[in-house]
């Protein structure tokens, strides 16, 4: 595909003698959301955190608009890095600064705005994810685990990156909040006409934000499709993951490896 | 055939983590010298290694002068004693007793406290978030503390000289009956220049030690509370000992004539 703006060839990763990744192959067109689902433990987190370069793989290519991420040097690295946002799993709040000063961080430090200036923007990002400005002056320690997720989302879109990673966006967010977040996040692939990669366990979530569904099992993406075919996808594995099944083709030693 | 398996076991092991303390260091030392340079947090990690490590130098420097002062006393013939103890003191403090006490009792608050904050940026993602904002860690963490380390250190040994020849001079007047006008002569006739700077040269080598140190060990943490733990021990014994360590190459390099 021409138009891919992130693609993932033949990547392997492991650590110890556990492999986490057995070949990757994915590709995230521009404009597109892509959604990757799969079990707990299957290498989900590990392999967006190749993509930004926090992981090294041990084998394969991975590119972002056509340039290997993996050769470039530090400068070429830093600079294609300004181009992403990134929501982590654990919200990884820094838990020093207040909340409109994690929110504005990108633009202080990395685009180096002024603080005042910067301040506004966090507020009105902070506002999008439904969030007062009042929350702006709490410490991340002083939130429920709800709200330090939406914080965490506040500053991966702060920058108007163009390729955003959402690392489990509504875990532990209640339905309404939930609803909120993957429309927000539609509106920004909409508005910016960015690329996204999320993963998530959230059907719900799925059927609202993706273009394009990829399942990965054992280190490998067994399946991808439109998100219409997701309920026909004639793929066992599937099937069992979206209907929540105890019985099926993915036994426990995924839960327990 | 396993004894020497586990020996070079051993050997590479340590040679794997002096070839990556090695790198670090090049890149903390790499980043000092390269712009942006986050003067605020310079000024702010001042603050916290050295002003606040103010009292227990000082109580430290106190309490030694005042113990080498009794023992040169003790031990040394009561006949001209007032010259003796006076100068010794001097000595000591400003050659070995300052810049060695101060720097292990700094090693101990700071390089542990350092070590206990980034370890747990690391395990909570935080420090893979500040990548992920365009900001590099090395710049932003490593940077302000070892800087600020390298600057106050000698600051706080000069402090420390003082109050540990003014522990001699209380202990001499008030306990062994020496007359004060005598006492501060003999300090000050044997008091030079060369000493005390010998002393403040080693305390800018503990302070990067001490920050590095911390640093290092707080980056490399892994595995939860328990991993940010162990990181703190080694980070306060390895900066100790290599304090140590380097005091003796020091002295015998700056003593060799
Ligand atoms: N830094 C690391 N060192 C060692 N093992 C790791 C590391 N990071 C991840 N792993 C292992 O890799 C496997 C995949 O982890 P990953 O975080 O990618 O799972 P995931 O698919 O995101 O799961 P979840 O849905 O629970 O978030 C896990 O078994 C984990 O133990
Ligand atoms: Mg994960």
């Amino acid at each position: 595909m021409s138009d891919a703006k992130i693609e993932l060839r033949n990547v392997h990763k492991r650590f110890g003698s556990k492999v986490v990744l057995d070949g990757i192959n994915l590709t995230v067109p521009q404009g597109q959301s892509l959604v990757v689902i799969g079990g707990s433990g299957t290498g989900k987190s590990v392999m967006i955190k190749c993509v930004l370069g926090i992981i090294r793989p041990d084998r394969g290519e991975i590119f972002v608009d056509g340039k290997n991420v993996l050769k470039m040097d530090q400068s070429e690295r830093e600079k294609s890095l300004r181009k992403f946002g990134m929501l982590f799993q654990g919200g990884a709040l820094f838990d020093s600064l207040s909340v409109w000063e994690n929110v504005a961080f990108g633009l202080i430090q990395g685009r180096r705005m002024k603080r005042m200036a910067a301040k506004d923007i966090a507020i009105e990002k902070l506002a999008k994810v439904g969030l007062g400005p009042e929350v702006g002056e709490l410490y991340p320690a002083e939130l429920s685990g709800g709200m330090q997720k939406r914080v965490g989302l506040a500053r991966a879109i702060a920058v108007d990156p163009e390729i955003i990673f959402f690392d489990e966006p509504t875990t532990g967010l209640d339905p309404i909040t939930a609803d909120v977040i993957n429309q927000l996040i539609v509106d920004r692939v909409k508005e910016l006409g960015a690329t996204t990669l999320s993963i998530t366990h959230d059907m719900a979530s799925v059927r609202k934000i993706a273009d394009r569904v990829a399942m990965i099992y054992k280190g490998k993406i067994i399946w991808e499709g439109p998100r219409e075919k997701i309920d026909q996808s004639g793929n066992d594995y599937v099937d069992q993951f979206i209907h929540g099944r105890a019985e099926g083709p993915i036994g426990m030693d995924v839960l327990k490896p | 055939m396993t004894f020497f398996a586990i020996i070079g076991r051993v050997v590479l092991a340590l040679l794997a983590e002096i070839g990556r303390l090695a790198l670090f260091v090049w890149q903390a030392v790499s980043h000092i010298i390269r712009p942006p340079f986050f003067w605020r947090l310079i000024a702010q990690q001042v603050m916290r290694i050295g002003y606040f490590s103010l009292p227990v130098v000082a109580l430290t420097a106190f309490f030694t002068g005042g113990a080498l002062a009794l023992q040169i006393y003790y031990g040394g013939n009561e006949f001209n004693s007032e010259s003796i103890v006076a100068s010794i003191v001097a000595l000591g403090i400003t050659r070995e007793l300052g810049p060695v006490l101060g720097g292990l009792m700094v090693a101990g608050r700071v390089s542990a406290a350092i070590a206990a904050e980034l370890g747990t940026m690391r395990v909570t993602e935080q420090i893979d978030a500040l990548t992920t904002l365009s900001t590099n860690p090395y710049k932003y963490l490593v940077v302000p503390r070892v800087v600020a380390a390298v600057v106050t250190l000698p600051i706080l040994v000069f402090f420390a000289d003082i109050i540990g020849i003014m522990g001699g001079f209380v202990v001499g007047t008030s306990t062994l009956d020496f007359n004060a006008g005598v006492y501060i002569k003999n300090t000050a006739d044997f008091l030079k220049f060369d000493d005390v700077m010998s002393g403040l040269i080693k305390a800018g080598v503990f302070g990067f030690i001490i920050a590095v140190m911390g640093c290092f060990h707080g980056f490399h943490s892994k595995g939860g509370a328990q991993g940010v733990g162990r990181a703190t021990t080694n980070a306060v014994v390895s900066a100790s000992i290599l304090i140590l360590a380097a005091n003796y190459v020091m002295t015998s390099l700056l003593f060799a004539n």
